[in-house]
């Protein structure tokens, strides 16, 4: 009996995960769509919460039942309350932020239990604690971010925080694979590069808070490059890459500007064959991306066990447990997409994109609402910087670009990788409220306006 | 005062307007980044199945890849099937883990099934994927778990015969050689026998053995990798070259054969130095003799020459999915005439190999069009239902249908007063050539016997290419096995009323 529970339900699972993400996505689109009211979404957003805890439930489930394993059922119950926690305690402390950034957070981070469990039980203990950690440091980030008003003036402050914390990674820094860029405590990594990149986002913003000349552009640009030099000598280049994209970003949205990201274009590519000549570490990755299979047993060994990964897992995926993921080297870490897409397919890949996706696009939605430049920036900086590691790191996985070694954010395993995901989805929750806080504003404006009107008629 | 009021509110109109547009500019760079990161997405998404899809054979196959050990550990491997049903390898064991590979008519399939352990050859490497997967539904796995039976992953259906097989087999008897049969309108392959051979079922033994004697070939597939000079079977593709030279028509050719022919100081003796005497193009052709051809090749444009020979895949790897030999040729633009005289008849430094020259004959027989030879049929799951079906593919054009029926009329006259004449038959008509390859400088005497050909010739409808090893002349020694084979097939498969009209 127990045996034909366990094939029916682990060979069904693997239909129903995908599918449960699909529908997530669905409903995540719709109210891209729809204006963003928590009470006009009200169905999508449970419809959300639904398919997020089935799908939670089905993954543990098949596990349970695959390995017999009585423990995972205990870590279902924990990481299923943390889940509702967050999402009680939003609605709870901030009813009228964005419910589409808590639910994809959430969504994310099942998704990274599920995977972490399959891979390293031990692993998916630690990020439980590290996320619940982290929940309850950045709890009150969107409170910050909407009560304190004087964010937009520590342009300076900002930018000595983030070139002090990267100079002292440079100058101490462990060396860690070729990059010194990481500290460990107690098997938790943290890289401070992370937290930065945040730091730099409030720099950059603020820096466009008065003007959006020239003379902004010139001074924003050398502090982005200090940063950028000092990742680059810490051989750190996936955030280097994400500062200067995130950077580019930002200028062009700040001027309106594409002449800037022409210049950018420019200066990138002449940065990225300096890059290639200078150091041998970058020239292998190039190398290992263009022909991975010369050097299978060699450079190329992790690219192409996770092009193995991805090709066994097609449409459906092999079922959760029955791959062999953790023949991908540091899998947790870089290639968490690439084990996720063999036990659960191609269309629970495509969706958790799709998540990523409509996070970045809610964003932007959002800061194209917003009349303050400086919010306006903060959110197209920090999405853009969320969505471009999700770029870099699975583009490098499938083979599209070369690796850089970024985690996934809120499905990776990383102390640091988790608290900075936090963090800025708290930020951009923070942001939410402003966009609500300024929209109250115009109207009473707005009344008043045609009050006037009315008035001297 | 009134009027400071009112250049005021137009100069914060003014900034206003200035800001809008602006707030405007910000607004299109931000769906500006939105769309293209949307678009890199998509891209993004789009290459990494398009990639999967593309590689997953080959990337399944690739020792590297962990995943194949994982099913042969949870399933038992596919049973391998027969065209006709019989069963040609099979699994069993009392744990996956454990299982082995039998197979049932021993050396009969030896090359053409192959084994599966220390690397893989034949069907078993190029079915690999599909051996190992398995297609049955959940049903099927519960049922075999409720029993604590093993599952079998799925079946391979192959397009050999083992009635064709069993003939080619006993045919070649103990001499060292290769036999192909090929279906000529679907490259459907229904014989392929290569000897010496050995018991796929003892290959763990025999493995040690052969790798410990450098001199042992058993393991080689003769039928795709053998490289054999091809003798006067190359005169088919010499008579090609000659229509294309000559505006397509043979009928002005004369030539006095006393028995050799000698040109700027090369001689080129007719087999056993037989005199021809004064004889035509057909004739030449018929009778196979070397003196005639020799004297077309030395009248050739050799860079017309080459181009024939690359249209027919010398030089280049064959639309094959195993491995097979390169095929190689002497003639380029600078050949001297010694070698155009030997390579006009099939010797010197010309190799192909028996597959090669089967694929060149299926050409002819299937009016020039080449059709990518096969051993796959199907694959069913162990519930019955087809997973996947090798639908015939064209591998292209190898010369235009009018050159097609030109050979095969010449080849026909091989037949009714030439070197093949032991293949008459009152049920079909063949169509063939023959050849006896000089393989050693020293024994002269010593030769391969070739023979590649096709019936019916009015409708052909498989075509057989044998070689064996230093037996002698081809018309001697292959064409009588050639005959085995066409009496087998057209006793099981009778030629019709209509292809005869």
């Amino acid at each position: 009996m127990n045996a034909y529970l366990e094939i029916y339900i682990t060979g069904l699972s693997r239909y129903l995960l995908g599918i449960y993400l699909v529908i997530f996505v669905i409903f995540g689109i719709i109210t891209l769509f729809r204006d963003d009211d928590y009470y006009n979404n009200v169905v999508l957003y449970s419809g959300q919460n639904v398919c997020m805890f089935l799908f939670h439930f089905t993954a543990f489930l098949s596990m349970c039942f695959h390995t017999g394993d009585m423990k995972l059922m205990g870590f279902y119950v924990a990481s299923q309350l943390l889940m509702i926690g967050i999402i009680v305690v939003a609605r709870i402390l901030y009813p009228y932020t964005d419910k589409l950034f808590t639910n994809n957070m959430c969504m994310l981070m099942s998704i990274g239990f599920v995977i972490l469990t399959r891979l390293n039980y031990n692993k998916a203990l630690k990020e439980f604690f590290i996320i619940t950690i982290s929940m309850m440091l950045s709890m009150g980030v969107p409170f910050i971010i909407r009560r304190f008003k004087h964010l937009h003036t520590f342009k300076w402050i900002y930018a000595s925080i983030g070139i002090a914390i990267l100079g002292t990674v440079l100058i101490a820094g462990t060396v860690t694979y070729g990059a010194n860029i990481s500290y460990s405590l107690g098997g938790i990594t943290f890289q401070p590069s992370e937290i930065v990149k945040i730091v730099f986002v409030f720099f950059v913003a603020a820096g466009f808070v008065r003007a959006r000349g020239i003379g902004e552009v010139l001074v924003t640009a050398s502090i982005a490059l200090v940063h950028i030099l000092i990742l680059v000598l810490s051989r750190d280049l996936g955030s280097a890459l994400i500062f200067g994209v995130v950077y580019v970003i930002m200028v062009y949205v700040a001027t309106g500007n594409f002449a800037y990201v022409a210049i950018s274009g420019v200066v990138g590519v002449v940065g990225a064959a300096f890059a290639y000549k200078l150091f041998t570490h970058v020239q292998v990755r190039i190398m290992a991306w263009r022909d991975p299979w010369s050097t299978i047993d060699n450079t190329g060994y992790q690219i192409t066990q996770s092009l193995f990964a991805l090709s066994s897992g097609s449409t459906w995926g092999v079922g959760l447990m029955k791959g062999n993921p953790l023949k991908i080297p540091f899998v947790e870490d870089d290639f968490v997409f690439s084990a996720i897409v063999e036990e659960m397919g191609f269309v629970t890949g495509i969706a958790l994109l799709g998540i990523c996706l409509i996070s970045f696009v809610r964003a932007l939605i959002m800061a194209a609402g917003l009349r303050s430049m400086f919010y306006r920036l903060l959110a197209v900086g920090l999405a853009s910087a969320y969505i471009f590691q999700v770029f870099l790191t699975v583009g490098g996985g499938v083979k599209f670009i070369p690796l850089t070694g970024v985690t996934l954010p809120f499905v990776s395993y990383g102390g640091s990788s988790a608290l900075a995901s936090i963090l800025l989805f708290e930020v951009l929750a923070g942001v939410s409220l402003i966009a609500g806080d300024e929209r109250d504003y115009y109207e009473k404006i707005d009344e008043k306006d045609s009050e006037d009107t009315e008035e001297s008629e | 005062m009134k009027k400071t009021r009112k250049t005021q509110k137009n100069q914060n109109k003014e900034l206003a307007l200035k800001a809008e547009k602006h707030m405007k500019q910000s607004k299109l760079a931000i769906i500006v980044s939105g769309v293209s990161v949307c678009i890199l997405f998509v891209c993004m998404s789009i290459y990494m199945v398009k990639y999967s899809a593309a590689h997953e054979i080959e990337m399944f196959d690739n020792s590297y890849n962990s995943y194949a050990i994982r099913l042969s550990r949870e399933y038992l491997r596919g049973t391998i099937y027969s065209g006709d049903g019989e069963v040609l390898a099979y699994s069993e064991g009392e744990e996956a883990a454990s299982q082995h590979r039998v197979y049932p008519y021993g050396n009969m399939f030896a090359h053409a099934i192959g084994y599966s352990t220390h690397g893989r050859m034949g069907v078993e490497s190029a079915a690999n994927y599909y051996l190992l997967n398995y297609h049955s539904g959940l049903n099927n796995i519960a049922h075999a778990t409720a029993e604590s039976e093993l599952v079998t992953a799925d079946s391979v259906y192959t397009t050999l015969d083992t009635s064709l097989q069993q003939v080619a087999f006993d045919s070649l008897g103990v001499y060292k050689g290769a036999v192909i049969i090929t279906e000529v309108e679907t490259g459907r392959i229904l014989a392929m026998v290569s000897k010496p051979d050995f018991d796929p079922n003892n290959i763990d033994t025999l493995w040690e053995e052969f790798m410990n004697d450098s001199a042992s070939t058993n393991l080689l597939n003769r039928v795709t990798q053998g490289q054999y000079p091809p003798g006067s079977t190359f005169k088919i593709i010499t008579t090609l070259e000659y229509l294309r030279e000559n505006d397509h028509s043979y009928s002005g050719y004369h030539f006095n054969c006393g028995g050799s022919f000698t040109y700027d100081g090369d001689t080129i003796r007719c087999y056993h130095g037989t005199v021809h005497g004064s004889i035509d193009f057909a004739t030449s052709f018929a009778k196979s003799c070397n003196s005639s051809f020799a004297n077309m090749g030395v009248s050739f444009d050799r860079k017309s020459f080459q181009k024939t020979l690359d249209g027919l895949m010398f030089e280049e790897e064959l639309p094959y999915d195993l491995p097979s030999a390169v095929s190689h040729t002497a003639v380029n633009e600078d050949t001297d005439t010694h070698n155009i005289m030997q390579a006009s008849i099939g010797q010197g430094q010309d190799s192909i190999s028996p597959l090669h020259m089967n694929m060149i004959t299926c050409a002819i027989a299937n009016k020039g069009v080449l059709m990518k030879p096969h051993l796959l049929d199907r694959v069913e799951s162990e519930s019955g239902s087809v997973v996947t079906t090798f639908k015939p593919e064209e591998a292209g054009r190898l010369m235009t249908e009018e050159e097609s029926a030109q050979l095969t009329e010449l080849m026909t006259e091989v037949v009714k007063r030439g070197t093949a004449t032991r293949l008459q038959d009152d049920r079909y008509t063949a169509a063939g050539k023959t050849g006896s390859a000089e393989f050693s400088s020293t024994v002269k005497d010593d030769s391969h016997a070739w023979f590649t050909g096709f019936a019916p010739a009015e409708d052909p409808k498989i075509a057989v290419t044998i070689i064996i090893e230093g037996a002698g002349s081809g018309g001697e020694y292959a064409v009588p096995i050639a005959k085995r084979m066409f009496d087998q097939y057209f006793t099981v498969n009778p030629v019709t009323v209509d292809a005869e009209e």
